[in-house]
Parts: structure tokens; sequence; C-alpha cells
């Protein structure tokens, strides 16, 4: 199969609308799970893991939910698609250098993903826009409870759903967020609330980037234990601690505005003129400002421009996107030029920020859009 | 500082995580945290954790005798490099050494989640036979001979219905 045929347009992912999506960008939920007879995909040998995959694909292929899919054996898949899979989250860094024996699974929405033989023999996952944990369970649970009519799943009464790592048994549930959270990260608030989510037995992690650094301000918390507990639970404490990070993110928007307005404008302005007018850009950067962007759209400094273009230009100015747009193969200094070009043309039609001055406080932020 | 995976080159990636109030650290060489894939953001300590903690666990509840799973022939040593099990029968074979490490990293040792349909009515009789069983020890014990008896055919009744295949 061809993946061009099927993947969705970025400017389309994009203008998907979600609850409290100016702050809560996808919500996501995986289930782990591994049939019963056959070593697990990172122990077992490559005759059986074909063999595996031979089982397990037509199982997929036939649910209903995944009726029209993307079905491919990895070892199928050219370098460039599969880094295309990754940026758009619906494979994983380790799903990207697998090869025969394993397969991938996408349904015509690309709100379904199932990865067949990464560490575990399935990796299923449902993902929504904006804040919709509860509406991700019900679609991936419902996937899972068909596949278990056509499998016999790997499972244990006491030990729940056997994994391949100790971390995931049980449930072998990882709920999950992506979070925009520029003004905690400007506020310096970032890390005292990572440590307090921590604390909930939730892990907070950058998305983008290296070690320790959040490019693009973009966050993911998800849970971390998995056994001892019910997937109601897991789900009911992650919409609680969520909707306390979107207040938290929200009063430091509002400080930030009442109190350090010009830094805060300073922030958005200098975004603007560098993504508007540069010649060279790179995508770390790229990033780091989109964000910015994305704030100073959330604080209506930039009266014709949607949320929806700054999400598009996020999606299509990573390497493996920008690259798919140019024919000839790109070395990291042309995609550098080629991203600028594309930025300066997408931006030529949005005015720079202006900042309406409202009385004595010196902002011009627009609580109603809240 | 030595890297704690290899014990061999010096650490220089550091990491901590606050989990349930306890602060965990690891240090890495450049080379080990590369090949635990820890600038990738699918990471997470607790997996690398465990790698270490859990092989010393199973190799001292083994008594230092290999033990190697008879399903899928993974040993301890393996767990070690990996950090992730062989097979679904692995966890009957290092069930010992695991317990203690399922009891720090998770909530609770018992599954409370979804259970397969097809295993779910089994599930239940395993249930109300054990209940019976304990009702049936204690009637004994309380030398409740009558009720005793009663609770027998009980079992023995659903224990016609014992279905063929015993889910794990
Ligand atoms: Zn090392
Ligand atoms: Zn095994």
């Amino acid at each position: 199969m061809k993946l061009d045929d099927y993947l969705v347009a970025p400017g389309e992912i994009a203008r998907r609308k979600g609850p409290h999506d100016r702050i809560v960008m996808s919500s996501r939920v995986r289930l782990a799970r591994n049939i019963r007879d056959g070593a697990f995909p990172g122990w077992a040998k490559k005759p059986e893991r074909v063999r595996i995959l031979e089982t397990i694909l037509p199982a997929v292929e036939a649910l209903p939910e995944l009726k029209g899919a993307f079905s491919e054996s990895m070892d199928n898949l050219s370098t460039l698609d599969r880094q295309i899979l990754v940026e758009r989250h619906l494979i994983s860094r380790e799903h990207q250098a697998r090869s025969a024996g394993s397969g991938v699974v996408l349904n015509r929405d690309e709100t379904l993903s199932i990865m067949i033989n990464e560490e575990d023999h399935l990796r299923m996952q449902a993902l929504r826009p904006g804040l919709q944990l509860r509406q991700a369970w019900t679609a991936i649970d419902e996937l899972d409870s068909h596949l278990e009519k056509q499998l016999t799943y790997a499972f244990d009464s006491n030990l729940g759903y056997l994994t391949a790592c100790p971390t995931n048994l049980g449930t072998g549930i990882r709920v999950s967020a992506m979070l925009h959270l520029p003004g905690l990260v400007l506020a310096e608030q970032i890390n005292a609330i990572i440590q307090s989510v921590n604390k909930l037995g939730l892990a907070v992690r950058g998305l983008y980037g290296e070690g320790t650094e959040a490019l693009g301000n973009v966050f993911q918390v998800s849970n971390q234990m998995t056994l001892g507990e019910s997937e109601a639970t897991i789900l009911e404490r992650m919409e609680k601690v969520l909707a306390q990070i979107i207040e938290h993110e929200e009063n430091a928007r509002g400080t930030l505005v009442e109190k350090k307005a010009k830094m805060v404008y300073n922030h958005i302005g200098r975004a603007y003129g560098i993504l508007a007018n540069a010649h060279s850009i790179s995508s770390k950067e790229t990033m780091n400002l989109l964000s910015l962007m994305r704030l100073g759209v959330d604080l209506s400094l930039f009266p014709d421009a949607e949320r929806a273009l700054v999400d598009e230009l996020f999606l299509l100015t990573q390497p493996a996107h920008l690259q798919k747009q140019h024919s000839d193969k790109l070395s990291a200094e042309e995609r550098d030029l080629l991203r600028a070009d594309m930025l300066r043309e997408r931006l030529a039609k949005v005015a720079r920020p202006t900042v309406r001055s409202k009385g004595t406080n010196g902002g011009g932020l627009d609580k109603a859009d809240k | 500082m030595l890297c704690c995976v290899c014990k061999e080159k010096p650490a220089t990636v550091h990491l901590t995580e606050i989990k349930n109030d306890k602060m965990q650290k690891v240090d890495l060489c450049e080379a080990c945290a590369k090949a635990k894939g820890v600038n990738e953001s699918s990471f997470a300590l607790a997996d690398l954790l465990l790698g270490l903690g859990a092989s010393q666990e199973i190799e001292q509840s083994s008594g230092g005798v290999e033990v190697k799973c008879p399903k899928c022939g993974f040993s301890h040593a393996d767990f070690k490099k990996a950090g992730r099990l062989g097979c679904p029968e692995c966890y009957a074979t290092f069930a010992d050494g695991l317990e203690s490490l399922l009891k720090t990293m998770h909530k609770g040792t018992r599954h409370a989640g979804k259970v397969p349909e097809a295993l779910r009515s089994q599930r239940d009789f395993a249930d109300r036979m054990k209940t019976l069983q304990k009702k049936l020890e204690k009637a004994i014990e309380d030398e409740n001979f009558e009720q005793a008896a009663i609770l027998r055919d009980e079992m023995k009744k659903l224990g016609g219905k014992l279905p063929s295949t015993t889910a794990k």
C-alpha cells in the first residue's frame, strides 16, 4: 500500500477541534496486548516474529473499526514514510527502527493506530483532538473487545494482561495528553508543576527535544502505574490532574499579561518577526517560535490567524513532512532554507501582532477568548 | 562517577524522577544512555531502574542458580541486558523475583482492570469455588458437619459445570 494515498492533509488534522484544545493538543489511550503463544518481540527470533505478525495482522484487518485501513509490514515502508508516521505520533521511534516481522495498521482518519510487534505483540492507540480521554478510551476498549474474540491474549487472573516490560503489566494502559504550556514555562512554574504531578504517580516529559529540553513548550502527561487499579480509576486521576494543569496554565497566562505584559509581547513579537522574515531556520527554532505564536493567537494578538494555521505549520515544518513536499532529497541546510520559504509565504497574510492598550494594565488580553 | 549500567565508563547522563515521594536517580554513560533509548520521548526511568533492580532481585531469589524459562529459554542475565521478559510464561518462571518489584512499581500486585470476556465467566466460577471452599473449611473446623455436607453438595454441583479449559 502507498502511504501517500492514505495520509490525511496536515491542514485537516490541525483544524480538528476538541474541548480545551488551546492547551490540550491531543488525548491518547494506548493498550499493550500480547498473544499467549509466542515470545515477546524483543526476544522472539525473526521467523517467530513473522509467524506472530501473520497471526495478528489478518485479525486486526478484519476489525469493523479498521475497514479500508492502511496496513503494511514495516519493511515495506520507506525511511521517509516511517519518519512521517513518527512526526504524526502514529508510531513510536522504537517501532520506526523495526523491519520485517513488524507491522502497522491505521484507520482512514488516523484516529486509531495499531503497531504489531513493537515492544509487545500489540500496541493499539486511539487519538482524539483536545481533552477527550474518555472518548479515546471507549474507542480503544471497543476495538480491544472485538480483537480478543479473534486472538487468545496472554492474560493472568492475578497479573492481568502480560506485557514484555513489567512496567506495563495489568491493564497495559497508557493514558496521555499532549499539552501546550508556554504560560507555565514563561512564568517559570513548570518545574514545580512537573514535580507535583510526578508525586501523583504521573509522568511529565517534553514531547520534542532531547533530555530535559521541551521544544515548543509541548509536554506529555501520562500514567506510569498500570497494575492494581482499574482503567476507570486511572482515567479519573488523569482527568483531575489535567483539569488542574489547565487551570494553572490559564492562571499563569493571565498573570503574565497582567504583570509582565512587555516580556510576553516582546517574545511573541520577536517570534513572529523571525518566522515571517527568516531565510533559513532550523526545525528546533521553528517549534519554539511557533509555540510563542500559538500563545499569541490564544491571547488574540493575531486577529487574522487561527490556531489551526500554527498547528498545521508545526507539523509541516518538521523534517520528514518538509521533505515530503519536495521530490529531491534535501540536506539539513536545504531544509532550513525551504522551511523559511514556506513560513514566509504562509505568514505573509498574517499581520504583525497588535496590542490594544486597555487602560492601566498595559495589556491587550482579550479575556473573552477564555 | 561510573555508569550504573556498564560500570566501566564515566557517567555523563544524569536522570532523576520523583515518584511517590521517592527520588530515583540514574547515572549513565553516553553509550548506555543511547542503548537504553534515554533520548527518546518514550523513555521511562522506571523501565531502566527495573532492568537494573529486577535482575538483582531475580538473581537473589534463584540463589545463584541460573533459572531459565522452560518455554522460551530466557534467563535473568537476559533480563539484565534487556529490562524486558522473554515470553508470557516468564512471569511464572521469575514470579518470586518480580513480586517485590511490582510492589514498588505499581499501585498493587493484583490486576483490577478489564478481563477478556471469555475468561470472565471462568473467573466468576473460580471466585465462587474459593468462597465455598473457605466456608467448608470453617464448617469442618466448627464441627458443623451438616453445614459441611450441604457445602460439599453445592461444590459438587458447581464442579459439574467446570469449564473444560481452565484459564490461568
Ligand atoms: Zn555505561
Ligand atoms: Zn519465557
